[in-house]
């Protein structure tokens, strides 16, 4: 549908300068640049090795995107852009270059929530979003358990992991088995041919008494490794495939347990999983399982959307132009720690208007 | 002629715009923690106040540091994607020789700003146009003694008085002086520098030691 908003998005909040481009729920470009390789050696992300990759690496990028979409710059209804959460100095090169293209070319300029992005993303590929939605966020920067009814101005954290994210977890085994960096596409692959009840590692935070939505890893994290250490001062061989995959095992585990539950405690009939970690195809597998066994929907994007890119941001910015959400300022700025609860930043004057304004478009939204 | 000049490769966020014969419009504003949201604004202001819309823009100008490095991307990335988006060419100017360009001295002399954790970054001067040394990041106290003499211009060289003992104003780059000297260069046909940043120092990483035991020895 030629009616629906064309916007180009651009995501910086990590180690992929990302530029998407999307019409509407239509994906048309979804271009990456990524210097995971030359965080590798350090085991880690580096954050101003980040910051000089994405500027180097924005114009081609956005360039390669417009190409790809076969669209011109002038067509836009909008630039959105990962205004945070994520690397302060990462997000401010994107929130710059956005800000530059929106004013040079006349359009308005939305920035937005890295999370909530990571689950509008989720259009691209099945749809508009249910009303309401429960999402489970899982990479090497997050894992939450957000409900949103509206993913364009309700957003709603119900849990979050108290220590390390998921994806870190993941990374820090695959170092201590020294399988390299990042970890969690080789942990996956090991996984694969070992047994997954071969030891019985510890499920974080799943007492009685415990949170109910809340993650733990760091202690399941420590327990592999003590694991780990006590064959080798035995002098007895890792098992790598099966300590991958018990370890997996209990992460995701854990994850789907506490994420079916919540929607059952809501009564939300839809999962949707996102993030890096989501990739992961024990997840998606046990996240099946459970969803059917509970009678809940499962949406899970293809892994190239689960990742960082920029056209999960197109896509909320499409989202935001739909319902017409009151552009940003000029004076954006990056806010390395914008609240999950802010989906957008609006520029000033515009911020009470939001629900008024809602009901007046409804009858104009895009299916 | 339009060139619209900007730097924000120390705490001064500014902008100019000249067209090719004076500045006409300029802005400065010093807040070193603010670059990214004081810059688009500014550039706004700055075009408003002459009466110009950003496509009458015929040449972006950038001033590419030596600088602190999230401040300075900051400018860069802007006049990059200003440069994609209008399909104008993107000039680079060191922050140094804008500097040395407002600078009123007679004779050879230094410009020095703030590199943070206690260094300068720094290059010598013959005279306002003309550069006699690379830019360099160092402590002043490991700077030439003969050279430290001389006349010195900058934040850098105001905030160590003991090694500059002749300092002076101009304390921060203008995108004004900026766009002059980009303008006189463009004039006299030579080749402006690419709009590459100058970091002088290489990102601080430590590559990890052996995975830390958590075993109890
Ligand atoms: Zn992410």
């Amino acid at each position: 549908m030629a009616d629906e908003p064309l916007v180009l998005g651009i995501e910086t909040s990590c180690d992929e300068t990302g530029v998407g481009i999307v019409r509407g729920h239509t994906l048309l470009a979804d271009a990456i640049a990524s210097s995971v390789d030359e965080h590798a050696r350090f085991g880690g992300v580096v954050p101003e090795v980040a910051s000089r990759a994405h500027l180097e690496a924005m114009v081609p990028t956005i360039q390669r995107a417009l190409k790809d979409a076969g669209v011109s710059a002038g067509d836009l209804d909008g630039i959105a852009v990962t205004a945070g959460p994520g690397l302060a100095g990462a997000l401010l090169v994107g929130v710059s270059a956005a800000k530059a293209y929106a004013y040079a070319l006349g359009k308005p300029l939305y920035g937005v929530n890295h999370l909530a992005s990571h689950i509008c993303v989720d259009q691209l590929e099945h749809g508009a979003l249910p009303e309401p939605t429960m999402a489970l966020l899982v990479s090497g920067g997050h894992s939450s358990l957000l409900l949103s009814t509206d993913i364009t101005s309700d957003v709603r954290p119900m849990g979050a992991t108290i220590d390390d994210a998921a994806g870190e977890a993941f990374d820090k085994i695959a170092r201590v088995l020294n399988l390299g960096f990042p970890g969690g596409p080789v942990i996956d692959r090991y996984a694969k041919e070992g047994d997954p009840k071969a030891i019985a590692f510890p499920r974080g935070l799943t007492g009685s008494r415990d949170p109910a939505y809340d993650f733990s890893f760091s202690g399941l994290k420590t327990s592999v490794a003590r694991w780990i250490e006590a064959r080798r001062a035995a002098g007895e061989d890792v098992p790598v495939r099966d300590v991958a995959a018990s370890f997996q095992e209990a992460v995701v585990d854990v994850l789907t347990r506490k994420a079916v539950r919540a929607c059952k405690d809501e009564g939300v009939d839809h999962l949707m999983i996102g993030g890096g970690v989501a990739a992961n195809s024990r997840l998606r597998v046990l996240a099946q399982e459970r969803c059917e066994a509970a009678g809940i929907r499962l949406r899970v994007p293809r892994p190239k959307l689960c990742t960082d890119n920029g056209a999960m941001v197109a896509a909320l910015g499409a989202e935001m132009v739909a319902r017409n959400r009151a552009a940003s300022d000029w004076d954006l700025s990056a806010d390395s720690s914008l609240p999950v609860t802010d989906p957008h930043v609006p520029g000033r004057g515009h911020a009470h208007t939001h629900d008024h304004v809602h009901e007046v478009a409804k009858e104009n939204l895009y299916p | 002629m339009l060139l619209l000049a900007l730097d924000t490769a120390t705490p001064a966020v500014t902008v100019a715009l000249h067209d090719g014969t004076s500045v006409i419009a300029s802005s400065s504003q010093v807040d070193a923690r603010r670059h990214g949201e004081l810059l688009l604004p500014a550039v706004d202001r700055v075009l408003t106040e002459a009466g110009l819309k950003l496509d009458a823009v015929t040449g972006i100008v950038v001033g590419i540091g030596p600088g602190p490095y999230t401040g300075l991307r900051v400018g860069l990335m802007t006049a990059d994607t200003f440069g994609l988006a209008l399909g104008v060419p993107v000039h680079g100017v060191c922050t140094l020789d804008g500097l040395a360009y407002a600078a009123d001295v007679e004779g050879p002399f230094v410009v020095a700003t703030d590199a943070r954790r206690k260094e300068v970054y720094w290059a010598r001067y013959a005279d306002r146009r003309t550069r006699l040394s690379e830019p360099a990041v160092d402590r002043p106290a490991e700077i030439d003694g003969t050279v430290a003499a001389l006349p010195a211009v900058g934040a850098g060289a105001l905030l160590y008085p003991d090694t500059f003992k002749d300092a002076r104003a101009p304390e921060y780059v203008s995108a004004a002086a900026l766009a002059s000297l980009a303008a006189e260069r463009l004039a006299a046909g030579e080749e402006p520098e690419p709009p590459r940043p100058l970091y002088l120092r290489r990102p601080d990483a430590q590559v990890p030691k052996n995975y830390k035991a958590v075993t109890p020895k």
